[in-house]
């Protein structure tokens, strides 16, 4: 790690005032993404500013749906009472990730920031569009099984690693965050980009911005929500392919429904296509498959992972039929 | 043998070399400490001396080995002199950094990059706590802070002022043993050990945690690797601390 100057932030006026003093500085919160990067040297800030003992820990209801603070971690997330009954599908999400003490370290707001873990971005003896703009991809013509199918661009191919964000993605979050010029919302939608051309800025928040905290609208078809993650261990492993779903039922017939999929694409990748044929639809295995036949329209597979197509396709069908017959548990 | 023939022969012990000798310029305070002939060439300012003496200490068979035993003996003696002398600051930025572990106080001088889990090792010499992976994928340095499992090696210690940290030193009662160490005891739950202080640590994290509905204790355990294979043990140890009502499949 390279030495850095450590602050520690009494409130959040005074977070935002340290870190837009100096463009190379950073927030801590959990650390373990960060530290991890910065262990790697991938990372390299000259000052982090310590927000963990910032009041931004709570879950309060909100307007018939939920607030969320930054600070709070993801286990106390997951366990929330509120998470688990009204938005199942966040939970089950961000149980399946990580582990029992990453789970207790990490923040929401440190989650939504996440770097990808593209084995070529973490090791800095090769080269990296993300990490230095305009040095190559060596993942494209390399060893990309765990890379993208959707959403790529020629500079690159990497993978938003998070499983809360797939959730979030589907329950359409808003982030709100703090700056020096003021408050603003960013919808989840917004908040991650896809590499095009600049695959060096992963999100849309500044560096002098600090996420305050997440909300969840409230929403017809969240409570009977649910997350499939597939991958190489039965758990302490990355998706694969994930999906998260939502349906609000009418007797047997869709009346709305949220998809959005992770371990494809650069973002959460919702599909309002599949969402359209889903909706009005009989909740069956026809119209799930053809939803999922929408959701991966137009992938575009690396020369090791078009495995991910189909098991994407499978893997919405698979979670579909079981939101719609209400099973739970077993998810990751 | 001429240096640029040993280049040839070993690009990777140079590499190495190179790190070590950075290391070695940063140990100059060390002259009051225990010396011996091996470590006179390791400080030696003549940087020949000190890489051709290693090199010929490789070749001649005590390998990587010999050289990291004498470093890591000079690295707690240099810890030692700075908490010493207060006098004598390294030439890195350091803080004070006051830590509470095991209910006991520790007022530390500690670059900000040190991580808790070097900070409770290296500093206050509690070695329980394991460097698996230092990257927070195997759970060797699992502890509790204020109660809750974490990855030691991802935290920073200054970021840890004022949380109560419980390594495994802390777990036992005096000469009583915690009862997840006396049944890791009788079910076998280890064979080489490094991962056991980690593993009863997440363990005694999880007891406090409880099971999230529709996770299993593997589940819950899934952050602490075991290369030996001794899950079986472990897992009929936390099993018998639970309880009956505990599930494993």
């Amino acid at each position: 790690m390279n030495p850095f100057i450590y602050k520690r932030a009494t409130d959040p006026g005074d977070a935002v005032h340290e870190i837009s003093g100096n463009r190379n500085a950073k927030f801590l919160g959990g650390g373990t993404n960060l530290v991890d990067l910065m262990k790697m040297e991938v990372e390299l800030p000259t000052e982090l500013v310590d927000i963990t003992r910032l009041n931004l820990k709570s879950i309060e209801k909100n307007g018939g749906g939920l607030r969320i603070g930054a600070l709070v971690s993801n286990t106390d997330l997951a366990t929330n009472r509120m998470v688990m009954e009204n938005y199942p599908v966040l939970s089950q999400a961000i149980l399946a990730g990580a582990s029992p003490q990453l789970r207790n370290m990490a923040t929401v707001g440190g989650n939504l920031l996440q770097r990808t873990r593209c084995y070529y971005f973490m090791d800095t003896a090769f080269p990296c569009n993300k990490r230095v703009p305009g040095s190559g991809c060596p993942a494209i013509p390399g060893y990309n099984r765990i890379h993208a199918i959707l959403g790529t661009s020629d500079k690159c191919i990497a993978v938003h690693p998070s499983d809360m964000c797939v959730a979030l993605a589907a329950l359409d979050a808003v982030i709100n965050v703090r700056g020096p010029r003021g408050d603003r919302q960013i919808p989840i939608s917004d908040f991650h980009r896809l590499p095009g051309d600049t695959p060096n800025i992963d999100t849309n928040l500044q560096q002098d911005e600090l996420i305050v905290s997440v909300d969840l609208p409230p929403a017809p078809f969240a409570k009977r929500s649910r997350y499939l993650k597939v991958r190489d261990r039965a758990q302490y492993a990355f998706a694969l392919v994930s999906v998260a779903v939502a349906l609000e039922l009418n007797g047997s017939r869709i009346q709305s429904a949220r998809l959005a999929m992770g371990g494809v694409a650069h973002k959460p990748w919702r599909s309002t296509d599949a969402e359209k044929i889903l909706a009005g639809a009989p909740a069956n295995r026809q119209t799930f498959t053809a939803a999922a036949e929408a959701a991966v329209k137009g992938a575009q597979p690396q020369k090791y992972n078009a495995f991910k197509v189909e098991l994407a396709k499978r893997a919405i069908v698979r979670v579909l039929e079981e939101t719609a017959s209400g099973k739970t548990g077993g998810v990751a | 043998m001429e240096h640029d023939d040993e280049r040839d022969i070993l690009p990777n012990v140079i590499t190495e070399l190179d790190e070590i000798d950075g290391t070695m310029d940063s140990m100059e305070n060390l002259s009051d400490c225990e010396s011996n002939t091996a470590v006179d060439y390791l400080l030696s300012d003549d940087g020949e001396a000190r890489r051709r003496f290693l090199i010929q200490s490789m070749i001649a068979g005590g390998g990587f080995a010999a050289a990291n035993l004498l470093l890591s003996h000079k690295m707690i003696a240099y810890a030692q002199t700075l908490q010493n002398k207060e006098g004598r600051v390294d030439p890195a930025i350091t803080m004070p950094v006051n830590l509470r572990v095991n209910g006991k106080s520790y007022q530390l001088q500690l670059e900000p990059q040190t991580t808790l889990l070097d900070a409770i090792r290296e500093r206050i010499g509690l070695t329980g706590s394991k460097k698996g992976c230092d990257r927070g994928q195997c759970g060797a340095c699992t502890v509790l802070a204020d109660g809750h499992r974490i990855n030691s090696c991802l935290a920073l210690a200054a970021a840890h002022e004022g949380v109560e940290i419980t390594t495994i030193e802390g777990l036992a009662n005096g000469d009583q043993l915690h009862p997840l160490q006396e049944a890791f005891i009788k079910h076998d739950g280890f064979q080489c050990g490094y991962c056991t202080p980690g593993q009863i640590m997440s363990a005694a994290g999880f007891l406090k945690e409880g099971c999230p509905p529709g996770m299993t204790l593997r589940d819950c355990m899934s952050g602490n690797i075991c290369r030996c294979g001794a899950y079986n043990g472990i897992f009929a140890a936390i099993e018998e601390t639970i309880g009956p009502e505990s599930r494993v499949s």
